[in-house]
């Protein structure tokens, strides 16, 4: 199991699948002309404005980029706190 | 006769747009169409050495806009093709000598003149690209696969789309199957689906582009060439024909290996 794990990880990381990763990454920042330091700021505050109304995870929320065709959007992965059991996506 | 106008870009430099220019024009001039190449990056000439046109020049696209001389007698023919003809930069000026208002008085009335006008654009996004977008009916926007390269396509498309401007489609450059087929380099389809346009063609790197543009003979010329194929083949696509894409498969070693007894 683990050999095959490893052979996997090893074709994931093609130095195409590198390319296209970072591609995906500097384009959408680009597209939205906002820097990726930027992003972390708007992350931070958005997780203060939810942290006031719900009890999140606030460690594992994502705030990323989802592009479709040349249509950008800002997704927000934010997970409530265990108890409530469920994520919540806004 | 009214010409369609294309303008070849690309944002960032070196990709192949002078390449790609002076091979479409070839492309179009042997499918019976009347070409001008017009060479937009005015102090830093280069269409003309890659057509073989140097020695020739008499007059450049400066010469026109002042009106010192008609467009007509600033166009230089072809050695080989009596259909193609260059309107070559200027060398001594730079960009701000034209307007984007001239550039799209002149291309208009090189479309009378011709089935197509085809603008070779400066690298860049400021003022020599944006005159030499504006008189554009459709952008080819040149590629290379790698990352700076497709960003800079990228910002193109936006500045493009933000403008509401010419349909732009894409081309692919110096694709090299072999390492395309050991994932180390960028493929066709992950590039379409960064920069989501329509693809008109994929060129592979061919070493035959560099003995070509060495003797100003377009490697269109070279029936060998699979850049040279690809070369005419988006002619044909840029005249409404259908033309399957080449397989671009890197040769196995076997192939190599008889490629090599020949």
């Amino acid at each position: 199991m683990r050999f095959t794990n490893l052979f996997r990880r090893r074709r994931r990381d093609s130095d195409k699948d590198i390319a296209t990763q970072r591609l995906q990454l500097v384009l959408s920042h680009d597209r939205a002309n906002i820097s990726p330091g930027m992003l972390e700021k708007l992350k931070d505050e958005i997780i203060a404005v939810i942290s006031k109304h719900l009890e999140i995870e606030s460690d594992q929320v994502r705030v990323n980029f989802q592009k479709n065709q040349r249509e950008t959007r800002l997704v927000a992965d934010i997970p409530l706190k265990r108890h409530t059991g469920r994520q919540k996506r806004i | 006769m009214s010409g369609k106008i294309i303008t070849i870009s690309s944002g960032k430099g070196g990709v192949g747009k002078s390449t790609t220019t002076a091979n479409l024009g070839i492309a179009l001039a042997l499918l019976g169409k009347s070409v001008i190449c017009i060479d937009a990056d005015i102090g830093l000439r280069n269409l003309d050495v890659m057509l073989g046109l140097e020695n020739r020049i008499v007059y450049d696209i400066i010469n026109v806009v002042t009106k010192q001389c008609s467009l007509r007698k600033a166009l230089v023919r072809d050695k080989h093709y009596s259909n193609l003809s260059l309107l070559p930069a200027a060398q001594i000026c730079d960009k701000s000598a034209i307007s984007e208002d001239e550039m799209v008085r002149i291309a208009k009335e090189a479309a009378e003149q011709a089935d197509y006008v085809l603008i070779d654009s400066p690298a860049g996004i400021e003022h020599g690209f944006r005159y030499a977008v504006k008189p554009a009916e459709l952008v080819l926007l040149v590629t290379n696969p790698e990352v700076s390269a497709v960003r800079d396509a990228d910002r193109v498309i936006g500045l493009l789309e933000a403008e509401g401007r010419a349909p732009v489609q894409l081309i692919i450059n110096r694709l090299n199957p072999e390492l395309v087929r050991r994932d180390v380099m960028l493929d066709a389809d992950s590039i379409l689906n960064l920069l989501a346009i329509n693809l008109v063609g994929i060129v592979p790197e061919d070493p035959a582009i560099l003995i070509a543009g060495n003797r100003g003979q377009p490697v269109l010329l070279d029936e060998r060439s699979l850049a040279g194929k690809s070369f005419r083949n988006i002619g044909r696509r840029l005249t409404g024909e259908e033309v399957p894409f080449i397989p671009l498969q890197a040769p196995s070693l076997l192939q190599r290996i008889f490629r090599f007894q020949r």
